[in-house]
């Protein structure tokens, strides 16, 4: 065979395939296919003739056949467009008499793998394997194994919709939530400091949204966190969010350095949010803290004293052993003080504290005198709570103040609650003093309230099914708005769509109830409203039936079996028996009924040494469907009142 | 939110779409609608548009425009070359894509319309809408790609002026957003892509760009506390699509610390991530990527670095403050230095640093004629349009600051700073230089003979400063 280069090889098989002459003797025409077939093992680029390799598929010569799927197989990546011309033979082929041809067509159909998905078409499958519910864990594992090149992708959007499907997949295996986190981590870091300030924004509140349940995560990062000054505000108030969490013992130092820098900002809003973080910062690194708040409080600027004033007000309630460093800052304070939050928490710290500051009294004094012109009327309570309170413990240097101010609230102040508020000092005054001390010596602090606002780390599986949309962008707050005002609007034609909580009575229209019960789809479960079963019938249902679903579901801190029972009371489940709030272990039995008459009862166990509520179902007809969306229902549930009261 | 309505909420988490878009608009930056499209008419109409910008313009300034939220709608957006990119959805979708496709809209737009801008939206105002036809079908992505929509769009892109190979004499790369931004964009790689089907000539040329951003944060006593650079390769070809190239980076070019390459130094990044279309084959070995880009813009390769840098920093700041709060006297010296190899100079170098409250009057005394400084929106700006590496350059400004000076008792030392001076912030440009090290060895093209003359190849390297901050 004389030596061809690709493109003459090419140029000449062409013209055989497309020569009738050759086309009407099958033997030839196999024979030319044969050829293109020894071209294309040898590593010659034969795709050139692709387009008349498909034509020559249809044929009834199965040796022909073949050699053009083998041929098709080989090229279909390079050529998508007409590979998609071959579809149609291929699809009549699955349809013929003869099951070698239909299995031939088949298998050359799967592996034609021609078109790879875009990076919109990816986000879209990850997004929509979310529904899917793995029926095994090694399944489970298969399908994370398999998706894990998607972690890698250059496409933020494809990297985010695969650690969500991650997250969720594993909602039971928090080390591999763990793990996910991790390598998302460079994607996440990266998309921070991307050029588009809209990107980074975007990162950033899910960099947040991952510290909620893992603080340590950024904590070596944290000087991806620095502002500069060419942000926009939004960026940086971010950024010292972000700061204000990832702060652990290592880099304390280096963040409070650069956050104190921020509180000299020209911008007043920034610099206040600043001093806000270092604020949250101290309840864990008090010392280090109060010195910088103290330090800034010399620069004698309204701006940033009313703010430091308030971080102190909010951080002596919490931890009482900073008191006394606040209490030598505070004085002169008040000469660079003008609006009404910053005055009431001065005022406040120096009706609590003031037996520590010698000159309290006296800048208490100095209030009352101004006291017609004060604008605001919640600085007039706080001042005459304070006073009274300062008068207890200093009564001579505050008696005759005491006495002004309340003189001028009950006679010239024309703000009723403020009027009120002093007849109701002077009355308690004339009852005896030991009264008023029983109502306002109130304890100084409390520091077990700062676990109560920012409580323990959260469970990933809180808001792995947020991850990737709009709610962490939004923040929860402002979601939760959004959504309830959605929520009204939709309540009418769009209510099907939510069709396994259709039986949530009060927001359903009457008259959209059986429309809604009709609904043909078999997955749906309609619970019935108000079923209530006697203690003794669920009783002896409860021992004749088999569990026919056990499930642990993560739980933590505080329990309040009031709110879980009207929760569940929404969706139609009936609490039947519960124990007493505190006992330990905790249990509860359900029950619900659908519309077909299947009883669902329930048993929760809540073991808190655990941190697990354990939940057993039993069901009186074995029915898997049903089962499933009532787990999920009760799961859902759950899971809400978790999410609230944290 | 009652307990209902939570439970629906999360649920719908879980069902929304990745990027069902309702609508799509483009404002100028003075709000005037350029461009609007409805794809599913469940939306409010036309007037969203106006909406949106009183809404943007409306917003309190520690609330993120990013995203709103109006009557069940959101609206997302990018700001890209002065113009407002704008969906809105009543879905709760997944906002990086969203955030990817408006980008990606935006790369394509500049792509079949030259460069992006309201002018020239503004004459192709039919080939736009045709692209949106094609990209977005009922608020859903079709293709993005290029490659595959050149096959349905019919339009031609009206340009403003012809194109010259001769224009390139600036330094401006085709989508460096640089901090001045106000540098002109070549206009050689700012034509269209699919300009004049029956125009071959033009066709051969492709740009190749290593861009860098720097952001660097300098402590008060000269230490380095951060420095962080984000690297990108952006390819713009002109060639037939398919044409195979090979890019031959630094051979010491490592990733990670682990990794070791050459008996030099080494250039290192900690990450680096590469489009999907690149073929790494050649990568582990010979630090080659091989790639059939399509036409038009892509960006090849992302890299990071941080704190490691393995040349010196290319400026740096000696301050020296003197304030008398007495006298609301305030002199600032500053000495800037520039560390870059002496062959190498930085352009549109600008300083920044931000004043008291109510500082009047500047005199001012520079080390070269061609530097200007000037007060402005409170802070100084010191204007220094070209450093040589190297070269040391000052400048002395003295201003008065007037106000009730702190009573006396309570006065701080007359020496040290007042409130709201400083930081310092540098913006510059450092042309045919990457501050990682990172060069392009060679660009080959194994291109098919089609009777044309041979390809063009710009090869070209830049810096940039995103943020480099000196404390003062």
């Amino acid at each position: 065979m004389p030596y061809l280069g690709s493109e003459d090889v090419v140029k000449e098989v062409k013209k055989a395939l497309c020569n009738p002459h050759i086309q009407a003797d099958r033997l030839r025409y196999r024979n030319v296919i044969q050829r293109v077939i020894r071209y294309m093992t040898q590593g010659l680029d034969v795709s050139g003739v692709f387009m008349e390799m498909v034509k020559a598929s249809a044929t009834v010569d199965i040796v022909q056949k073949k050699l053009v799927y083998l041929y098709m197989c080989t090229y279909a990546p390079l050529k998508p467009d007409l590979a998609l011309l071959a579809i149609n033979t291929l699809c009549k082929d699955c349809s013929d008499p003869n099951p070698m041809v239909r299995g031939l067509a088949l298998r050359s159909m799967c592996s034609l793998r021609m078109s790879k998905l875009d990076q919109w078409g990816q986000a879209e499958v990850l997004n929509f394997l979310l529904r899917y519910q793995p029926r095994s864990e090694e399944e489970l594992f298969d399908i994370l194994n398999l998706l894990d090149s998607f972690l890698k992708s250059s496409s933020p959007g494809v990297v985010m919709g695969a650690t969500k499907l991650f997250l969720i997949l594993a909602k039971k295996f928090p080390h591999v939530q763990t793990d996910v986190l991790v390598r998302v981590k460079g994607p996440l870091l990266a998309a921070c400091s991307s050029e588009s300030r809209e990107l980074c924004f975007v990162a950033l509140c899910h960099v947040r949204q991952i510290l909620h349940s893992l603080p340590g995560h950024f904590s070596s990062h944290y000087k991806k966190f620095f502002c500069s000054y060419s942000e926009p505000h939004y960026i940086k108030l971010q950024k010292v969010e972000v700061l204000c969490e990832l702060v652990n013992d290592e880099n304390v130092q280096q963040v409070l350095e650069e956050l104190r820098g921020y509180c000299t900002d020209v911008s007043a809003d920034f610099a206040q949010a600043a001093i806000f973080a270092i604020g949250g910062i101290a309840r864990t690194y008090t010392d280090q803290c109060v010195q910088i708040l103290t330090e800034l409080l010399g620069l004698r600027q309204e701006h940033i004293t009313t703010v430091v004033v308030q971080t102190f007000r909010d951080l002596v309630w919490l931890c009482p052993q900073c008191t006394e460093a606040v209490c030598q800052a505070l004085p002169g304070c008040e000469e660079n003080i003008q609006d009404s939050e910053g005055k009431q928490a001065l005022i406040w710290l120096l009706g609590v504290h003031g037996e520590r500051i010698p000159n309290a009294p006296y800048v208490l004094e100095d209030f009352v005198e101004n006291v017609k012109s004060e604008t605001f009327p919640a600085v007039k309570m706080e001042l005459l709570t304070a006073l009274l309170r300062l008068f207890l413990s200093r009564p001579a240097e505050c008696q005759d103040v005491l006495g002004r101010l309340l003189y001028y609230c009950i006679e010239e102040e024309k703000d009723m609650a403020v009027r009120d508020r002093g007849l109701f000092y002077y009355r308690l005054l004339l009852v005896g003093i030991d009264e008023v001390k029983r109502i306002l010596c109130s304890p100084k602090s409390d520091p077990t309230l700062g676990l109560l606002e920012d409580p323990a780390e959260r469970p990933v599986n809180c808001w792995a099914s947020d991850f990737n949309t709009l709610v962490p962008v939004y923040g929860k707050a402002h979601w939760a708005t959004i959504s309830k005002c959605q929520g009204a609007e939709r309540c009418g034609p769009e209510l099907p769509k939510t069709s396994s909580f259709a039986a949530s009575g009060p927001l359903i229209p009457e008259e959209n109830k059986e429309r809604v019960q009709e609904l043909p789809d078999s997955g749906a479960l309609t619970l019935v409203p108000n079923r209530q079963l006697t203690a003794d019938y669920f009783e002896k249902t409860w021992l004749s039936l088999k569990v026919a679903h056990q499930q642990v579901l993560p739980w933590r801190g505080e329990f309040h079996p009031d709110t879980l029972q009207m929760a569940l009371q929404v969706v139609n489940i009936q609490t039947i028996a519960m124990s007493r709030a505190g006992s330990q272990p905790w249990k509860a039995y359900l029950s619900a009924q659908d519309d077909t008459g299947c009883l669902f009862l329930t048993e929760l166990l809540l073991e808190p040494e655990n941190s697990e509520m354990q939940i057993s179902v039993k069901q009186n007809e074995a029915r898997t469907e049903t089962l499933n969306s009532f787990i999920s229902v009760l799961e859902t549930v759950i899971g809400t009142i978790e999410e609230i009261k944290s | 939110m009652s307990d209902g309505e939570a439970v629906r909420a999360s649920e719908g988490n879980l069902r929304a779409g990745t990027a069902m878009i309702s609508q799509f608009f483009i404002l100028s930056s003075k709000g005037d609608p350029l461009i609007y499209k409805d794809f599913r008419g469940d939306s409010g109409g036309r007037d969203v548009a106006e909406l949106f910008y009183r809404k943007l313009t409306g917003l309190p300034g520690d609330e993120s425009p990013v995203v709103m939220h109006h009557d069940g709608h959101h609206f997302i957006h990018i700001r890209h070359s002065g113009l407002y990119l704008v969906v809105t959805t009543s879905e709760n979708v997944s906002p990086f894509s969203l955030l990817e496709l408006l980008s990606r809209l935006a790369t394509l737009l500049g792509d079949y319309c030259g460069s992006l801008g309201e002018g020239t939206i503004f004459r192709n105002v039919a080939l736009v809408y045709e692209l949106l036809d094609e990209v977005l079908d009922y608020g859903y992505v079709q293709t993005t790609s290029t490659e595959m929509l050149r096959n349905f769009i019919q339009t031609e892109a009206v340009v403003s002026k012809p194109f010259s190979l001769f224009d390139l004499s600036s330094v401006g790369l085709f989508g460096a957003e640089t901090q001045q931004s106000k540098v002109a964009p070549s206009s050689a790689a700012s034509r269209p892509v699919l300009s004049s089907r029956s125009d071959q000539s033009q066709k051969n040329e492709v740009f190749l760009d290593v861009v860098e951003r720097l952001s660097v944060l300098i402590a008060s006593n000269g230490s380095l506390l951060k420095v962080d650079v984000q690297g990108e390769i952006r390819l713009k070809s002109f060639l037939p699509s398919g044409s195979e190239m090979r890019i031959g980076l630094t051979e010491e070019f490592c990733v990670g610390k682990s990794e070791l390459r050459g008996y030099g130094p080494g250039i290192r990044v900690d990450e680096v991530s590469f489009h999907s279309s690149v073929n790494l084959d050649e990568f582990e070995s010979h630090r080659i990527l091989r790639l059939q880009p399509p036409q038009g813009e892509l960006t090849v390769m992302r890299y990071q670095l941080s704190d490691d840098l393995p040349s010196p920093l290319p400026f740096r700041l000696f301050p020296s403050v003197q304030w008398d709060r007495g006298s609301g006297r305030l002199q600032v010296y500053l000495k800037l230095r520039c560390d870059l190899p002496s062959k190498s100079q930085a352009l549109n170098v600008r300083l920044h640093l931000p004043l008291p409250r109510g500082v009047v009057s500047l005199s001012q005394e520079l080390s070269s004629p061609e530097q200007k400084a000037e007060l402005a929106e409170g802070a100084l700006r010191w204007d220094l349009p070209r450093v040589q590496g190297g070269s040391q350059l000052s400048g002395l400004f003295q201003m008065d600051v007037p106000g009730p000076p702190g009573p006396p008792s309570h006065g701080l030392s007359t020496s040290a700073s007042p409130l709201g001076l400083g930081p310092a912030s540098l913006s510059f440009e450092l042309p045919r230089h990457t501050c990682s090290g990172l060069q392009v060895r060679f660009l080959r093209l194994a291109f098919r003979p089609c009777g044309n003359a041979n390809p063009h190849k710009w090869v070209r390297h830049l810096s940039h400063s995103d943020a480099y901050v000196i404390r003062i």
